[in-house]
């Protein structure tokens, strides 16, 4: 076995496989030790509880790392595939008694990959416009959103659908497109401005991460954000030249984007005398609240990146941690109480640790009763772009989640991330054949239910 | 070496997919639980069936291909770290609860059922199973089994041992067996059920397990005390005991551990103690109250400097923090996490611990105890760096001293770990030669060929004893 070059040190090996090197490089050989194989985290992994092998667990994926960086492995096509599986939704770090940051392995092991990836000319092209293009840019995507909007609304989508054109693509493309919701090129600010005042009696001041798909597909949900935030106290700022978090890129390998991403945000932010950067998307949110460790070895950065991610905060945290208390309106008399059920964003969960708040709000608010579904706490199998590069996988993850979610007999689905939203409407399309339930952001759930004082 | 027409034949019996030897496979079955430990396999096989079992065995006998047995891989003492290559047969595609038997109080279960699933599944039912290793989470029956596993609930209820009434297994020879039954009494012939529970996956391949249930208590208390003295708390634990009550847990933290988890959990532990004792009793309410009102006054007497009683399950849960936070909080310490089970007579508890603080000085290595005081199971457990290789050696010899202080002390080596690899080398200082030799005799009669996890229980050669200056 290889021997360490110092105290603390790396391997000292000469891989002549060129990822090989490039994973010494890049991955954090602490945490790769810090590992101590219990297998505590096994049990928490969707990719394990789906194929039972080790080779898909968080402690499989950690030793072939190591493996790889001591030169026991060589770093092949399974190798690659075997963490491109990885859903990415850490459920494994909270069960990890050791504390080990697989996150951050993952990460740098994408990067890794990313770095020496052939793609295929759709595939690169597809990756450079949506990555250096369209996220960074908030135009390329409000100008996507408008497309979509037309596309939707011109009748298009009807007669895309109707010929068959969707067919055309591979079969779980056609179905994400089944579900996607209107498409807007009116974000929130062009709807509330850049500043919203609190209602009552002031707590805190807050600004608004909008989030570019939110904002674009969820628009309607980021004004309800801003207005509950309102409603319970907060004065909210939504600074117009923040861009998209990064989050897709860090998964996706691109991390040196995702960095100048977080710096252009935290000029943005660090403009305005805040106390809380307010998210609503899990993803991004996750994202944020690491930005300092994204920005730890920039020395012009570090500090601003601590002020902001200790700034982040999932907006239904902040509700309860310290807003006031918002008012619902009771439903009218004989009318029954409505069941709601709740799947955890991964991201919100695991990394923002926050669970808690999203079902105190739920059981507060009037004529609802809040049933937990089995393994809410289990990834739904979006996760970011996941269903789209595994569907296979992302499927029958689906499958098994909609199971849990029908014995709720719930009919309102909440989550608290666009990706984890879709997936939810994607599943109650295919596996919900009286289509009873609706799945829906919780703000948006929350803000229907509140009484304005408006 | 696994030749060609032999991958044919495994995968004939289990299908394509479930005989692996592409490296994803063979690197992510190198290890288990055990720090520092790591072999690489020549295959992996997932039977699916008590048949399938059998078949590999007998190819496996016929070309003398070594077979590690593996449940989920968590144990501690190298147990499926396939040392000598072979075939590591992972069982968790057997993990069926097959029956509970609502009249015997008995279920028969696969062995790669997951312990919590199948604890769970058991207590809905309205019944209990209490053997609860905290790696239940992802422990498998057939691995608690084999390693006789226990938890903290073994001083009022007993460990795995205790409730395995019967047993299916496959021997090296692909023979099945079937041991004991749904019975309470069964003399006929020698007790195989008792020899195979804590054999390691040495002796044969356990493919079906009988255990036996128990109804649930009624009600749980929970107290905790804190000593200056840490004899006080010895006395405590003797004086309970000597008393005639047996409480359900009675756990012990010492002040390293003390330090550590208040370090972490921040729950405000007083930094000045030498040790917590952490106290349930369960059963009828009445027997319950009178336990724990008894408890409370021998923690007096022997001068505890602060007691609480939980009056809710929530207090309860935060008494209990400190004890289930000790482990994460040491993991946490330094990248490599040494976790023993030292175990003597409960009467030796204090004298164990303080020989091993002093043996943790003379060594110059972080040790921090806490364990099951009950039973005088301790775990002295030394967080180090793997790539340390000078603080590993002096970690190393901390270890065979505390070994030799537990034997001295009338204990032994380990209560519920296992001996596997990292441990064989100190079996005879407990077991004796004659001990030895009567064991590697049931070795050579159940595994003639020496295929079944060979490398495990007996060492080439046995540690030198240290000799210990008392003083
Ligand atoms: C953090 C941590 C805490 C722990 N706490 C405890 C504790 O409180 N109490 C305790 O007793 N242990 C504890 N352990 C040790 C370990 O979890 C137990 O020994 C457990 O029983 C192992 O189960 P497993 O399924 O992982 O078995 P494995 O580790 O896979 O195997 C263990 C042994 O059993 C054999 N084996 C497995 N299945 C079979 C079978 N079907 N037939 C024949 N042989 C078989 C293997 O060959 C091996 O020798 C702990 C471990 C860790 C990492
Ligand atoms: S729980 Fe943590 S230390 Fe244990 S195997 Fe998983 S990653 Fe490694
Ligand atoms: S991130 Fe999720 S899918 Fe990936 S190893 Fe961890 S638990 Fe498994």
């Amino acid at each position: 076995m290889a021997s360490p070059t110092g105290k603390f040190g790396k391997p000292a090996i000469e891989h002549s496989n060129p990822l090989a090197r490039t994973l010494l490089e890049k991955l954090d050989y602490d945490q790769l030790t810090n590992c101590m194989r219990c297998g505590f985290c096994l049990p928490a992994c969707p990719t394990f509880h789906e194929t039972g092998m080790e080779p898909a667990s968080p402690r499989g994926r950690i030793a072939m790392m190591k493996a790889a960086v001591d030169g026991l492995m060589v770093p092949d096509q399974q190798f690659k595939d075997q963490m491109n599986l990885c859903l990415g939704c850490r459920a494994c770090e909270p069960a990890c008694p050791a504390d080990v940051k697989y996150g951050q392995l993952i990460e740098q092991t994408k990067e890794a990959i990313a770095e020496h990836a052939h793609y295929t000319a759709p595939v690169k092209i597809l990756r450079n416009t949506l990555f250096k293009k369209v996220f960074p840019k908030r135009g390329s995507l409000k100008l996507l959103g408008g497309t979509l909007a037309l596309y939707q609304k011109s009748g298009l989508k009807k007669m895309a659908r109707a010929s068959g054109m969707m067919r055309l693509f591979p079969k779980h493309l056609a179905e994400m497109e089944s579900i996607m919701p209107p498409a807007s090129s009116k974000g929130v600010v062009e709807r509330l401005g850049t500043f919203y005042p609190a209602q009552g009696e002031k707590v805190g001041t807050a600004a608004m991460f909008r989030g570019c798909i939110m904002d674009v597909m969820f628009a309607g949900t980021n004004v309800n954000t801003v207005e509950l935030l309102s409603a319970a106290g907060f004065d909210v700022h939504i600074p117009d030249a923040q861009v998209c978090c990064g989050a897709l890129h860090a998964h996706s390998g691109e991390i040196n984007d995702a960095r100048a991403l977080a710096k252009a945000n935290i000029e943005v932010f660090k403009k305005l005398d805040i106390d809380y950067i307010v998210s609503n998307a899990g993803g991004c949110g996750a994202l944020l609240v690491e930005y300092d460790h994204l920005l730890m070895q920039d020395d012009h950065y570090r500090e601003d990146a601590k002020w902001f991610a200790e700034r982040v905060i999932d907006v239904s945290t902040l509700l309860v941690a310290k807003g006031n208390p918002l008012r619902f309106a009771e439903q009218a008399a004989g009318q029954e109480e409505v069941k709601v059920t709740y799947q955890d964003s991964c991201h919100l969960r695991n990394v923002m640790k926050g669970a808690h708040a999203p079902r105190v709000l739920m059981k507060k608010v009037a004529n609802t009763e809040y049933i937990e579904m089995v393994d809410a706490d289990r990834c739904c199998g979006s996760a970011g772009i996941y269903n789209v590069v595994q569907p296979e996988m992302a499927g029958d993850i689906l499958a098994h989640k909609m199971e849990h979610a029908n014995n709720t007999q719930a009919s309102y689905m909440l989550t608290s991330n666009p990706g984890c939203l879709l997936q939810m409407k994607l599943g109650i399309e295919k596996h919900q054949p009286q289509q009873t339930m609706r799945a829906m952001h919780l703000v948006d759930f929350l803000r229907e239910r509140m009484i304005s004082s408006k | 070496m696994i030749t060609e027409s032999m991958s044919k034949q495994l995968k004939a019996i289990v299908g394509d997919k479930y005989f692996r030897t592409d490296p994803e496979a063979l690197i992510t079955h190198s290890y288990d639980g055990t720090p520092m430990l790591q072999a690489l396999p020549d295959g992996v096989i997932y039977p699916e069936t008590t048949a399938q079992v059998s078949e590999i065995m007998k190819i496996a006998s016929a070309n003398r291909i070594p077979i590690v047995t593996r449940g989920s891989g968590s144990n501690l003492c190298g147990g499926t770290t396939p040392l000598q290559g072979g075939i590591v047969m992972v069982m968790h595609r057997m993990n069926q609860i097959i029956e509970v038997d609502m009249e015997n109080l008995t279920a028969t279960v696969q062995p790669g059922v997951i312990t919590g699933h199948f604890s769970k599944h058991i207590e809905e039912l309205g019944l209990f199973y209490p053997p609860d290793p905290s790696s239940m989470k992802i422990s498998t029956i057939g691995g608690n089994i084999a390693e006789c596993s226990g938890g903290l609930r073994g001083l009022k209820y007993g460990t795995t041992k205790d409730y395995v009434l019967g047993l299916t297994a496959v021997l090296p020879s692909g023979a099945v067996i079937h041991t004991g039954g749904k019975l309470a009494k069964d003399v006929a012939g020698y007790d195989l059920t008792k020899l195979l529970v804590g054999s390691e996956g040495t002796l044969a391949v356990i493919t079906e397990a009988i255990l036996k249930l128990i109804p649930p208590p009624k009600t749980k208390k929970t107290m905790v005390a804190m000593y200056k003295d840490i004899y006080g708390a010895a006395r405590t634990v003797s004086k309970i005991i000597q008393q005639h009550i047996i409480p359900a847990t009675l756990e012990i933290l010492d002040n390293p551990t003390i330090r550590v988890v208040d370090d972490f959990a921040k729950i405000g532990l007083p930094l000045d103690m030498a040790a917590i004792l952490i106290i349930e009793q369960d059963g009828e309410p009445e027997m319950v109250e009178r336990d724990i009102e008894a408890i409370y006054t021998i923690c007096r007497e022997e001068q505890a400097d602060r007691l609480e009683i939980a009056q809710t399950r929530e207090e309860a849960e935060k008494l209990l923090t400190a004890r289930r936070s000790a482990f994460t909080a040491l993991a946490r310490l330094r990248p490599t996490t040494i976790l023993e089970d030292a175990t003597v007579p409960r009467s030796k508890i204090a004298e164990m611990i303080l020989r091993t603080n002093t043996i943790a000085i003379k060594y110059n290595v972080n040790i921090a105890t806490f364990g099951h005081a009950g039973d005088g199971n301790l775990h002295p457990t030394a967080t180090t760096d793997a790539r340390d290789s000078e603080e590993v050696h002096r970690v190393e010899e901390a270890f065979a001293e505390i070994f030799e202080a537990a034997i001295a002390l009338g204990g032994t080596i380990t209560g519920e770990h296992g001996v596997g690899s990292v441990k064989a080398p100190y079996l005879e200082w407990k077991v004796g030669e004659a001990g030895i030799e009567v064991m590697k005799g049931i070795k050579a009669a159940f595994d003639p060929h020496h295929i079944l996890n060979p490398g495990k229980m007996f060492a080439k050669e046995t540690r030198k004893r240290l000799v210990i200056h008392h003083g």
